[in-house]
């Protein structure tokens, strides 16, 4: 059945599960760094291993960034509320069970506006909780699954990393445009949490991992339809696609008069979901207050206090750069279409750049060295201050373009700041006039076809002139005082 | 009286003092104990693991200390027992469980690095019952510990062990814990003296949970001022236990020396008495009660309704949070693990490893646990009970609003023979029908040595509570009483103990 028809016969119905991996430096019980990638089981104590007779303390900052995270979203923030114990058996859980929160979250009820096409969705908020992560299993032999692993090893490193937890309520109406809506939702959630510093918001390095619920209701009936749920969806458009094929999926299902499953679905590469583990032996997960924390209770004045320090709303600021940087819709496009570059840019404007250099610096030159080495933009190692400092050096005329792109590439190799790469490399621009004077005098000696032309006032020909001496000066020279010698002399 | 006699049946304040004076060395204090413990553990079975050449090195470590002229605490040299529940790095740790047999834990409890931050020396870990569950040391999976005053008897429990050293002479100071009455009804019936402070004045860090909400370390020993001197040491906040108060620690080591109970009003519980209670236990705290009159107390009786329900309310709460707090051992990480054969999944391997390691005491209150906390039977079980929870503690409340501290007997019978209960957990838990509800609350309570039952010559305790943060007012009591028995006995309970073969005490 095409899309049109699944949706001129049926409401899909949406609920987002989205968590969010924060960048405190410490993990959410303990003192054990955050830091990705360390030797497998390094960044582990008491605490985080469980060991007998360990005991949590809160990390407050997850607390503050939890907060944060729900004012964005218009939550209500609780005055009061536990943490709660959910228990069940899993070897990556090093006391078997969760420490999360159940029944009383931190922040509630809130609502985001999300636009697509011109019109505008609310997307309501159930809760946002806080909980921890667990440790990684890696099964060897067996193809790397659980089901025929000869062994299987466990990291627990992330055991312990805090997580936010974010939930909305059942979305309706977004009809047609539902696929855009929760990628839409995304965006804002990524572009939300980075805005707040609060996590590095890559998704596909799982910092935000998404559950998507998907029903369709028959129009016209306010029963709602049975849903399935797809984990973990990864990246923005994953999480577009994976709407829209389950909505295809569950349509097809419905039409021919069967009944859609109550289960798990997994997202595969391809495009496309696969059913998971079902849900026939509904887990209960006895959860109950932990006894081992006492109560949050957030200080009315201090959530004050945060509510008054947000940034600037994800969409307001887009909106307020994009005029005040003055570039066409599609410029604009192209800057959001690479993770990171709004704020490198920004960055660099902040640091002195001119809103057309920093834009052409980032999404040229420097993303094609971010491709190459196959990292995000935001993780090459330079820094916005650097790259405008690069481009006063062009402005100046200290280095001309070619320089400047080698300056970047010192600066990208650790040889230090500009200023230092262009002093160890020595790539200012010469601009010692006897040099370049000799410089000249060569290369019209050498050429004197060309020098004859030049004199017959076919300037065109001073290019081979220049040519040759900017050879000569390897590079280091402003070609454009070059030129003017040259005419100078054969004038 | 020998030497050695002296060196095992002083307090644990006339050892401070003379260590520190140089009379007396550390080392050879605690070689008296190890001694001792050599000679009669074989009877008593207090200790599951002496730390001999740690202990006497840390005892040495002192003597040098005091000899550079260093001004050490008063308990500096002191040799003390510790419950195998809490975490001492280097030291195998086990719960009484043979689920964590061989597990030597990598960090110190909170607990254990104050004790050795003042210079106390600790001479081993004591046995208990199986994850402090139990309330007569037989649910240890390394087998039963023995009363000193008779050794067909328990020696009660949790802290059987703990208890059985210091009235057996093998240490003068035991840490005990407390959930239901661990500390409190086996110092009752050993004769001893054991304290729960105030749920959050001492630190859980390290210490093994069982039922998180309701577990307090605490000290065992043979004096109200000795248990008053090892209170002041392991008391205080610990920023690593998130429920640990942070308040100053009541003064009870004055209030131990002081003992003035004139004006004091104590409030006798009325729901603790009649059937069950033996009739030595009632004459006892009768006399108590009249000896604390005759100091100038004011004593008052006071109804605590709810508190009949505590033992209903403790065996949902309780077992919901070991449930939880027992899952850890699933020999994954740690400890036991049965049935690990290349071929069994990890679900069976856990299953195998539980199955093999925990005792009967331990599945009964997982499997209880689990159901309380189970969805649709959570409200009537665990939310009912948290409900009946907060009813006791405004028992408290009130009750405190008229009288300044409550007592009652510790426990409604004397130490029981070895075996008597195992069979009828209903009889087992009744055992601790008077100290639940200080563990429910929260507040202070203690036991303290009120004589010998006519019937059967065994030791009773009396048990006091105060107001939580208000413990000084427990050794207050404790002392009052105290002196007004030892000069009526003419000495301690503990002197009319047999003496146990092998014994170092001569008498
Ligand atoms: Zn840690």
């Amino acid at each position: 059945m095409p899309y049109d028809e699944v949706v001129a016969r049926f409401e899909p119905v949406l609920g987002l599960e989205v968590h969010v991996e924060l960048s405190t430096k410490s993990k959410m019980w303990c003192g054990c760094p955050t830091d990705f990638g360390g030797e497998p089981n390094s960044h582990v104590c008491p605490v985080c291993l469980g060991l007998p007779g360990s005991l949590p303390v809160v990390n407050r900052l997850a607390v503050e960034s939890a907060i944060r995270i729900g004012l964005s979203l218009n939550c209500d923030i609780a005055t009061w509320c536990r943490f709660a114990r959910k228990n069940y058996f899993y070897p990556d859980m090093p006391k078997d069970y969760q420490v999360s929160q159940y029944d009383e979250p931190l922040c509630f009820d809130g609502n985001v506006a999300v636009e697509v096409g011109g019109l505008t969705y609310q997307v309501p908020i159930e809760r946002v909780h806080m909980e921890e992560d667990a440790g990684k299993l890696t099964h060897v032999g067996g193809a790397g699954r659980i089901s025929g692993a000869d062994y299987s090893l466990i990291d627990y490193n992330r055991a312990g990393v805090p997580l936010m937890e974010i939930v909305t309520k059942t979305i309706h109406g977004t009809g047609a445009a539902a696929p855009e809506v929760a990628s839409g939702y995304m965006a804002f959630l990524r572009d939300m949490v980075r805005a707040l510093g609060v996590s590095h918001g890559r998704m596909e390095r799982g910092n935000l991992r998404c559950d998507v619920n998907v029903s369709l209701t028959p129009r016209g009936s306010s029963e709602l339809g049975t849903r399935s749920e797809t984990k973990n969806v990864n990246s923005l458009r994953a999480v577009a696609d994976a709407v829209r094929y389950e909505m295809m999926r569950q349509g097809a299902i419905l039409a021919a008069g069967g009944r859609v499953k109550q289960e798990t679905r997994h997202w595969n590469e391809g495009g496309y979901t696969t059913p998971g583990r079902s849900k026939e032996e509904a887990q209960d997960y006895r959860y109950f207050p932990e006894p081992d924390l006492v109560p949050v209770a957030p200080d009315p004045a201090w959530v004050d206090e945060l509510r008054a320090t947000l940034p600037e709303h994800p969409a307001l600021r887009r909106a307020r750069l994009a005029a005040d940087w003055g570039f066409t819709e599609r410029e604009f496009g192209d800057i959001l279409a690479i993770e990171g570059a709004l704020e490198l840019i920004a960055d660099t404007v902040a640091a002195g750049t001119t809103p057309a250099a920093a834009r052409k610096w980032w999404l040229t030159e420097l993303a094609r060295r971010a491709n190459e080495a196959g990292v995000a933009l935001d993780e090459l190692p330079i820094t916005p201050a650097q790259v405008a400092e690069v481009q006063a050096l062009l402005a100046d005329g200290a280095v001309n373009d070619k320089l400047a792109r080698q300056v970047i590439e010192g600066v990208l190799a650790g040889e230090g700041s500009p200023a230092e790469v262009v002093a160890s490399r020595g790539l200012a621009v010469v601009s010692d006039t006897e040099a370049l004077d000799a410089a000249v005098i060569a290369a019209i000696a050498a050429d004197p076809e060309a020098a004859a032309k030049v004199r017959d006032g076919k300037v065109a020909a001073a290019g081979a002139l220049i040519g040759a001496v900017m050879k000569n000066m390897r590079g280091q020279a402003d070609a454009a005082k070059v030129r003017e010698l040259i005419l100078a002399k054969l004038g | 009286m020998s030497d050695i006699t002296s060196l095992i049946t002083a307090t644990a304040a006339e050892l401070g003092q003379r260590i520190a004076a140089r009379e007396i060395s550390s080392v050879e204090v605690v070689r008296a104990h190890l001694d001792q413990i050599t000679a009669t553990d074989e009877a008593v079975h207090a200790f599951l693991v002496v730390d001999t050449e740690r202990a006497l090195a840390q005892a040495a470590a002192v003597d040098a200390r005091i000899a550079a002229g260093e001004r050490l605490g008063p308990l500096a040299g002191v040799p003390i027992a510790v419950k195998d529940l809490l975490c001492y790095e280097g030291l195998p740790t086990t719960a009484g469980s043979r689920i964590l047999e061989g597990w030597v834990p990598p960090y110190s409890s909170t607990v254990v690095r104050r004790l050795n931050d003042a210079g106390l020396v600790i001479l081993g870990k004591t046995n208990l019952d199986e994850f402090a569950m139990g309330s007569s040391t037989e649910t240890s999976g390394y087998g039963p510990t023995h009363n000193p005053w008779d050794l067909t008897r328990t020696p009660g429990g949790s802290g059987g062990g703990s208890a059985a050293a210091v009235s057996a002479y093998q240490a003068p100071l035991a840490i005990g814990t407390d959930t239901g009455g661990s500390i409190r009804q086996p110092a009752a019936v050993t004769g001893s003296v054991g304290a729960k402070p105030t749920y959050g004045m001492v630190s859980r860090y390290g210490i093994i949970a069982m039922a998180s909400s309701l577990d307090q370390a605490g000290p065992v020993a043979r004096t109200t001022l000795d248990a008053a001197l090892l209170h002041q040491v392991i008391a205080g906040h610990d920023p690593l236990d998130s429920t640990s108060i942070n308040a100053a620690v009541a003064d009870v080591v004055g209030a131990a020396r002081s003992g003035d109970v004139k004006g004091l009003r104590i409030g006798l519980v009325t729901e603790f008495g009649g059937e069950g209670y033996a009739p030595g236990v009632e004459l006892r705290t009768r006399e108590a009660v009249t000896a604390l009159s005759a100091a100038g107390a004011e004593v008052v009786e006071v109804s605590c309704p709810h508190f009949v329900h505590a033992l209903a309310t403790y065996y949902l709460i309780m077992p919901a949070e070991v449930s939880s707090n027992l899952a850890r051992y699933d020999g994954m990480r740690y400890g036991l693990r049965v049935g690990d054969d290349g071929d069994n999944a990890v679900e069976t391997v856990m299953r195998l490893t539980r199955g093999k390691g925990f005792g009967t005491e331990a599945k009964r209150r997982i499997i209880l646990g689990t159901y309380a906390l189970s969805a649709g039977y959570y409200d009537a079980f665990y939310g009912s009970a948290q409900k009946m929870r907060t009813l006791i503690a405004r028992d408290f409340t009130a009750a405190f609003e008229q009288c300044d501290v409550l007592v009652s007997p510790a426990t409604p019978t004397t130490a029981f023979r070895l075996g008597e209960r195992v069979a009828d957990p209903m009889a087992m838990y009744k055992s601790d029908l008077c100290t639940i509800p200080a563990n429910l609350a929260g507040v202070g309570a203690a036991s303290f040595p009120c004589g010998l039952a006519p019937e059967d010559g065994l030791p009773v305790g009396f048990q006091v509570m105060s107001p939580a943060l208000a413990d000084d007012r427990l050794y207050l009591v404790g002392a009052a009483l105290e002196r007004e028995l030892t000069a009526k006995w003419g000495g301690r309970l503990l002197d009319q103990a047999p003496l146990l073969p092998g014994t170092k005490v001569v008498r």
